[in-house]
C-alpha cells in the first residue's frame, strides 16, 4: 500500500444487494425518489390514500370471488324451493338457549294467512339446525370442466338456509346476488374496455392529427355529451332484437353502455396529447430521429396512461348503475341471466317494499362497488401525476 | 357580442340537426315497425278494413319511402304526402299506439318535464352553493365530512331505488301519497291554490331524489374550485387588509368560483333529465319518461322520436342558456369569443 492510498478513506462497498426502491422516500429530496420509475412513484402516492387502498381491497375481494361463485354460493343459481316462496331472511345464530352450538339457523314453519292470502313464516326456535361447512350440496359445472358438488357453506341437512330470504319462485336471494355479481361486475369492465378503445382512438386521432379531424371529433364529443344518457340507452336497448340470446343481449348492452361513455375519455386523451406534444422530451426524441410510432408508444402513451386508467376507473360506476337502471326497467339483461339489476327488477313495485323488503337487498352490493370504484378512482387520479 | 350570439345559435342549430338524424337512426334501428306489425296481425285476423286503414297511415306518413326521405319528411325538409309537414312546421307526427296526434299524447307531460327540470336546476344550485361554501371554508371539519359522505351516497345510490323507498316511507310516516302529480281528488278539477299546493308537495320527493346525485357532484366541484381560490394571493391580501371575512369571501373568491358553476349546468342537465325520466317511471309522474318507455317498447316511432328529440333539445337549449349567462357574467368569454 502506498502512502497516498492510506490517506484516503478506504473504498467501501456494501455487500448487501442494493434496491433503490426498497425504502419509501423521506421526501422529494431523497435518492430513492429520483431513481424510482413513475409507476413506482404513482404507487407510493396511491398508497398514502388510506380510503383508496381500502376500496381497492374491497374491489379485489369482489373480483376474486367472481370465478368461484359456484363454490361460495350455498345454492345453485336457479334452484327453486316451492315450499318457501317469499321466505324472509333466516338469521344465523351462535347460541341456543345460552349454550354455544356454533353457526346455526332456526327452521321455518309457514301458515297460510286467509286474510291476506299470503304465507306467514314462523320461526321455530325449538330445534337449531347447524350450518355445514366444506360440504356437498347442489350440483354445478365448475368452469364447464367437471361436475362438482363441493361448497364452502351448505344449508343444514334436511333444512334450509336463506340468509337473505327468497324471491317469488323460492330461489335463495343470497346465492343469486353472488351469481349476479358475476354479470354486474364484468359488465363494467367490458363496457369500459369498449369505451377505452373508442376514447383512445378518437382522442388520439384528434390530438395527434389536429386540424379538421380534431374539429370534427370535438363537435362529436360535445354533441354526445349534451345528450341525456338514460333515454338514449333506453332507445338503443329497446332496439336490440328480442330473439337474441341472453349472452348476445349482454354484449349488446355493454357495447351500448360503452358507446355513449367514450367522449369523456377521448377528451382527456386529446388534451393530454396536445399538452405533451409540446414537451421538451418529445422535441428531444424528435431531434434524435425517433419515429412517430416510437414517440407515441414510448413517450406519449406511458405519460398519460395513468391518467386514463384513473378516468376509466371513475366511469365504471356509471356503467354499473346504467346496467342496473336498464335491467330494472326491463330493457336491459333478461332472465335467466342474473345481474343485480335483473334481481332488482322484481322489487319494482310498492308491494315489494312493503311485503318483501329483502328483495331490495341487491342494491347493497351495487352501492358498495360503486363507492369503492369512486374512492379508488379518486385516489388514482390524485396519484396519477406523481411529479406534482 | 352579436357575433358571439350568432355563432352560438348556429352551433346549436347544427347540433340539433345532427341529434335529429341520430334520433331518427336509433328509432329506425329495431327491425319492423309498429304499422307493419299491426298490418300483419290484422291480416291474420282477417280484418281487412283495419288493415286498409293502417296501409293508409303508411302512405300518409310516407313510411313506404326510402329511409333518408322519411327522415327529411319527419323533420320537414322534404315534401311528404301532405306537403312540408314535419318537426320544423310544428307537426310532431302521429302516435300509432294511441291513434292520436303526438301533440295530444304528450300534451301536459312536456310542461311537467320542463317544470320538474327547472325546479331541479334551482334546487341543485340553492342547496349546493351554501354547503360548498361551508365545506370549503371549514375543510376537514365534521360538517365537511358529513356533506362529503352524504354526497358519495347520493352518487352511488340508484335514484329509482331511493324514490321507491321514500315513496313507501313518506306514505307510512306522514300518510301522504307522493305518487302521481297531485292528489287523486284534484284530477279533472280546475287549477286552484289547493291543487297547486298539492302539486308542490308531490314535487318534493322527486326533486330530492333526482337532485341528490347532481347536488353531490356540484358540491364536490364547487368545493374544489373554492379551495383553489382560497389559497390565492388576492384573498390573503383582502383578509390582510382587514376586510370582514364574509365580505372578503363573497366578494372575491366566491365570484371567481361561481364561473365554472354556471358552466356546469351543461354537465348537470343531461343527468337531471336522465334522472327525471327514470324516477318518473317509479313515482308514476306524468312526465315524458313513462310515455317514452311505452313508446320504445311498442315501436311507436314518431312518439318515441319526438320525446327523444324533446329531451335532447331540453339539454341543448339549457346549455345555450348557461353559455349566454356565462358570457354575460364573464367579459373574458364574451370578448374572447371562445
Amino acid at each position: 500500500m502506498t502512502g497516498e492510498a492510506m490517506l484516503r478513506p478506504r473504498h467501501y462497498v456494501d455487500t448487501r444487494p442494493f434496491d433503490p426502491g426498497a425504502s419509501e422516500p423521506g421526501g422529494t429530496e431523497s435518492e430513492a425518489f429520483y431513481r424510482a420509475s413513475s409507476w413506482r412513484l404513482t404507487w407510493w402516492k396511491f398508497r398514502r390514500h388510506r380510503v383508496a387502498v381500502a376500496a381497492a381491497f374491497v374491489l379485489l375481494a369482489f373480483y376474486l370471488m367472481v370465478p368461484f361463485v359456484e363454490v361460495i354460493a350455498p345454492y345453485a343459481q336457479s334452484k327453486r324451493h316451492g315450499d318457501f316462496l317469499y321466505a324472509p331472511p333466516q338469521g344465523v345464530h351462535l347460541f341456543h338457549e345460552g349454550r354455544f352450538v356454533g353457526p346455526f339457523v332456526y327452521p321455518y314453519r309457514f301458515t297460510f294467512n286467509l286474510e291476506t292470502f299470503r304465507r306467514d313464516y314462523v320461526v321455530d326456535a325449538g330445534q337449531p339446525q347447524r350450518i355445514r361447512f366444506f360440504c356437498k350440496g347442489d350440483e354445478y359445472e365448475f368452469w364447464g370442466l367437471r361436475t362438482m358438488r363441493f361448497h364452502i357453506v351448505c344449508p343444514p341437512r334436511d333444512g334450509t338456509m336463506f340468509l337473505l330470504g327468497t324471491d317469488r319462485l323460492g330461489r335463495d336471494l343470497f346465492s343469486r346476488i353472488l351469481y349476479g355479481a358475476r354479470i354486474s361486475l364484468t359488465i363494467g369492465l367490458v363496457g369500459i374496455a369498449v369505451s377505452f378503445a373508442l376514447g383512445l382512438f378518437f382522442g388520439g386521432l384528434a390530438g395527434y392529427l389536429g386540424g379538421w379531424v380534431d374539429h370534427v371529433v370535438q363537435r362529436m364529443i360535445e354533441i354526445l355529451r349534451s345528450l341525456p344518457e338514460l333515454p338514449l340507452w333506453m332507445a338503443l336497448s329497446a332496439a336490440l332484437p328480442p330473439n337474441w340470446s341472453p349472452i348476445l343481449v349482454f354484449f349488446g348492452i355493454t357495447i351500448i353502455l360503452g358507446m355513449l361513455d367514450w367522449p369523456g375519455l377521448a377528451r382527456a386523451v386529446r388534451s393530454k396529447l396536445l399538452a405533451l406534444r409540446e414537451e421538451d422530451f418529445v422535441r428531444a426524441a424528435e431531434l434524435m430521429g425517433a419515429s412517430r410510432t416510437r414517440i407515441i408508444a414510448r413517450h406519449l402513451i406511458p405519460n398519460f396512461m395513468s391518467h386514463l386508467i384513473a378516468s376509466a376507473t371513475l366511469s365504471i360506476p356509471s356503467m354499473i348503475l346504467g346496467e342496473t337502471a336498464l335491467s330494472f326497467l326491463g330493457l336491459g339483461l333478461r332472465p335467466p341471466v342474473t345481474s343485480w339489476g335483473v334481481l332488482l327488477n322484481e322489487a319494482q313495485n310498492l308491494a315489494a317494499v312493503q311485503l318483501h323488503p329483502w328483495l331490495l337487498l341487491p342494491i347493497a352490493p351495487v352501492i358498495v362497488v360503486v363507492l369503492a370504484f369512486s374512492f379508488m378512482g379518486d385516489g388514482l387520479r390524485d396519484a396519477a401525476d406523481p411529479y406534482h | 357580442m352579436i357575433l358571439f350570439l350568432i355563432r352560438r345559435f348556429a352551433t346549436m342549430a347544427v347540433t340539433l340537426a345532427i341529434i335529429s338524424a341520430l334520433v331518427f337512426f336509433i328509432i329506425k334501428l329495431p327491425p319492423g315497425d309498429f304499422l307493419t306489425n299491426q298490418i300483419a296481425e290484422l291480416r291474420a285476423q282477417g280484418e281487412a278494413a283495419s288493415a286498409a286503414k293502417a296501409e293508409f297511415l303508411i302512405k300518409q306518413y310516407g313510411l313506404d319511402l326510402p329511409v333518408w326521405q322519411q327522415y327529411l319528411v319527419w323533420i320537414g325538409l322534404w315534401p311528404g304526402p301532405n306537403g312540408f309537414s314535419g318537426l320544423l312546421q310544428g307537426d310532431w307526427g302521429w302516435s300509432f299506439e294511441f291513434d292520436r296526434p303526438v301533440t295530444e299524447v304528450v300534451g301536459d307531460a312536456l310542461w311537467l318535464t320542463l317544470l320538474i327540470n327547472l325546479v331541479l336546476v334551482i334546487f341543485v344550485h340553492v342547496v349546493s352553493i351554501p354547503i360548498a361554501i361551508y365545506s370549503a371554508t371549514r375543510q376537514y371539519s365534521l360538517g365537511d365530512y358529513v356533506a362529503t359522505f352524504i354526497g358519495y351516497i347520493g352518487l352511488a345510490t340508484p335514484s329509482f331505488l331511493l324514490a321507491l323507498i321514500l315513496l313507501y316511507y313518506t306514505n307510512r310516516w306522514f300518510g301522504v301519497s307522493i305518487g302521481g302529480l297531485y292528489d287523486a281528488r284534484f284530477s279533472g278539477q280546475p287549477w286552484t291554490w289547493e291543487k297547486f299546493g298539492s302539486l308542490l308537495s308531490h314535487l318534493v320527493v322527486p326533486t330530492l331524489v333526482i337532485g341528490l346525485g347532481g347536488t353531490a357532484a356540484m358540491i364536490r366541484r364547487m368545493r374544489a374550485n373554492l379551495l383553489d381560490e382560497l389559497g390565492k394571493q388576492y384573498y390573503v391580501t383582502a383578509k390582510a387588509k382587514g376586510l370582514p371575512p364574509t365580505r372578503a369571501l363573497l366578494k372575491y373568491p366566491f365570484r371567481m368560483s361561481l364561473n365554472p358553476f354556471i358552466a356546469d349546468i351543461g354537465n348537470l342537465l343531461p343527468h337531471l333529465v336522465s334522472g327525471s325520466v327514470l324516477v318518473s317511471l317509479v313515482l308514476s309522474l306524468p312526465t315524458v319518461g313513462p310515455i317514452l318507455l311505452a313508446a320504445l317498447k311498442s315501436q311507436d316511432q314518431f312518439l318515441a322520436g319526438f320525446i327523444l328529440m324533446f329531451v335532447a333539445a331540453l339539454t341543448v337549449v339549457g346549455m345555450l342558456i348557461s353559455d349566454l349567462l356565462l358570457a354575460w357574467l364573464d367579459p373574458r368569454i364574451r370578448l374572447g369569443g371562445r
